[in-house]
């Protein structure tokens, strides 16, 4: 069974569509790397994925149920959106690691914390930074911690390494690549050929909101 | 009131020359604002007259059903026009007329309850027109503030819907700002008050030969009471409001 399925899906915004006809099953465990000129529809995609816009035509379903179906803030849990530009929020990092656990009312886990911030070779002493000082690579990487605190069945990445160094970009690779063997289903815009094709099982290719190709490459 | 200086009518004509500082002003400077300065006295006179008669029709009627409708008419009115402010809420005239009603209610209820002024249309009325009014004021800075939040802030909102937060800790801070912002202007001018200015109240007390330490108890409950008012319906219009821009998946609806 898909866990995610597209079923001619179209969405427009303003009288302008920006996906049409868009049908796709995602595997559970699928590492799906999309990838697409700018303005293709690809962001809009991975926001279908998490509910935050829901399609003008079509349906999605989630393990086999429309997505409707679902509350969508239990169903947000499941799926973990990364946006391209992470916006942290509040005046220190640890209002962002503490909020996950506060919207599902548990306490903050200094010890899944901690391992996140060692995952990304990063230290704990950045919870008590405040987030208007850190570069924007820190930010993707916290804002990224801040995703994986609870671990999701799916991970969708709006191109989150292109604001990351080459070594930063490793690690990220690294950790993304780690909770797929895990079992984590990977849906990830990138414009990095290279990246598109090292770790992907599927290349989604998007064009002018239509898919151009879904490629198995492993 | 007793031993008030009363202005007889040729006074008020004396002092009616002082408009005609304005025109000399708006004549010599070629402001172009005599007849926009004419047609104003002449309104404000006409008005004022008018509901100088309402007020002493409304007066003489002591029954507390009347008192009752004449409220909820000023709260109608007032929520008709916080409602214009807020063009970018939702239902925007039911969320003000509950809100501002139900500040007034609050406060109106603790006035007469303590028996600081009697549910008689000579008292309830003008002090509802000054909580109504600052209702009001507060509730269109509090749409202002809350629909620019809304546009302005919209990657923090939507970052933390894609956490899976509910729409109340996804736009909490937007709904405390705003709140603040309404409730804001009332706290500073009561810091503010008699050092910055003596305010209509008070000086209309004292004019009217009531001695200063009478004047500012009065002033005092106003400012309790505005206050109060200020806090209730901000709050629970902020709290009303910030759902019209979600829709049902809980998602932040598209604004251009």
């Amino acid at each position: 069974m898909s866990l995610l399925e597209f079923q001619n899906v179209s969405f427009d915004n303003e009288g302008k569509t920006i996906l049409k006809n868009i049908s796709v099953s995602i595997k559970q465990g699928d590492f799906i790397s999309i990838v697409g000129p700018s303005g293709s529809g690809k962001s809009t995609f991975l926001k279908l994925c998490n509910n935050l816009i829901s399609p003008a035509a079509g349906s999605i379903m989630y393990k086999g149920k429309n997505i409707n179906e679902y509350n969508p803030t239990e169903l947000r849990k499941s799926i973990a959106y990364c946006f391209q530009t992470p916006c942290l929020f509040g005046d220190m990092v640890i209002e962002n690691i503490k909020f996950p656990f506060s919207i599902r009312n548990a306490k903050l886990d200094q010890n899944r914390a901690s391992e996140l911030f060692s995952l990304f070779h990063m230290s704990s002493d950045y919870l008590d930074k405040g987030v208007r000082n850190l570069s924007g690579g820190e930010k993707q990487r916290i804002a990224l911690i801040r995703n994986l605190l609870f671990k999701p069945e799916a991970l969708l990445l709006d191109e989150i390494t292109s604001a990351l160094d080459t070594d930063n970009t490793q690690i990220v690779e690294n950790v993304i690549a780690s909770l797929n063997k895990e079992g984590v289903t990977i849906l990830w815009i990138t414009h990095n050929r290279e990246q598109s094709r090292k770790y992907a099982n599927k290349l989604l290719t998007i064009e002018t909101g239509e898919i151009k190709s879904l490629e198995v490459i492993k | 009131m007793n031993g008030s200086n009363a202005i007889d009518i040729t006074s008020l004509l004396i002092a009616s020359s002082l408009v005609l500082v304005t025109l000399f002003f708006s004549y010599w400077q070629k402001l172009k604002l005599e007849k926009e300065t004419i047609i104003s006295v002449i309104r404000s006179i006409i008005q004022l007259i008018a509901v100088g008669y309402v007020l002493e029709y409304v007066f003489g009627f002591k029954s507390p059903v009347f008192t009752t409708l004449l409220l909820i008419f000023m709260i109608f009115n007032a929520a008709y026009n916080a409602a214009k402010r807020g063009k970018a809420i939702k239902n925007g005239l039911t969320i003000s007329f509950l809100s501002i009603a139900a500040g007034t209610v609050v406060t109106l209820a603790v006035l007469v309850f303590s028996k600081t002024i009697q549910y008689e249309p000579y008292q309830i009325i003008p002090v509802s027109g000054m909580i109504i009014s600052n209702a009001m004021v507060a509730l269109g800075l509090c749409y202002k503030q809350i629909a620019s939040d809304f546009k302005n802030k919209r990657e923090e909102v939507e970052t933390k819907l894609s956490l899976g937060a509910d729409i109340l800790p996804s736009s909490i801070e937007i709904i405390r700002d705003s709140i603040k912002t309404g409730m804001l202007p009332t706290i500073d001018s009561a810091k503010t008050l008699g050092i910055v200015s003596l305010p209509g109240m008070m000086t209309g007390l004292i004019l009217a030969g009531t001695s200063p330490m009478e004047a500012i108890k009065y002033q005092i409950m106003v400012t309790f009471m505005l206050l109060s008012t200020t806090s209730i319906s901000s709050f629970i219009a902020c709290y009303m409001s910030y759902r019209g821009f979600f829709n049902g998946r809980k998602q932040l609806i598209l604004t251009k």
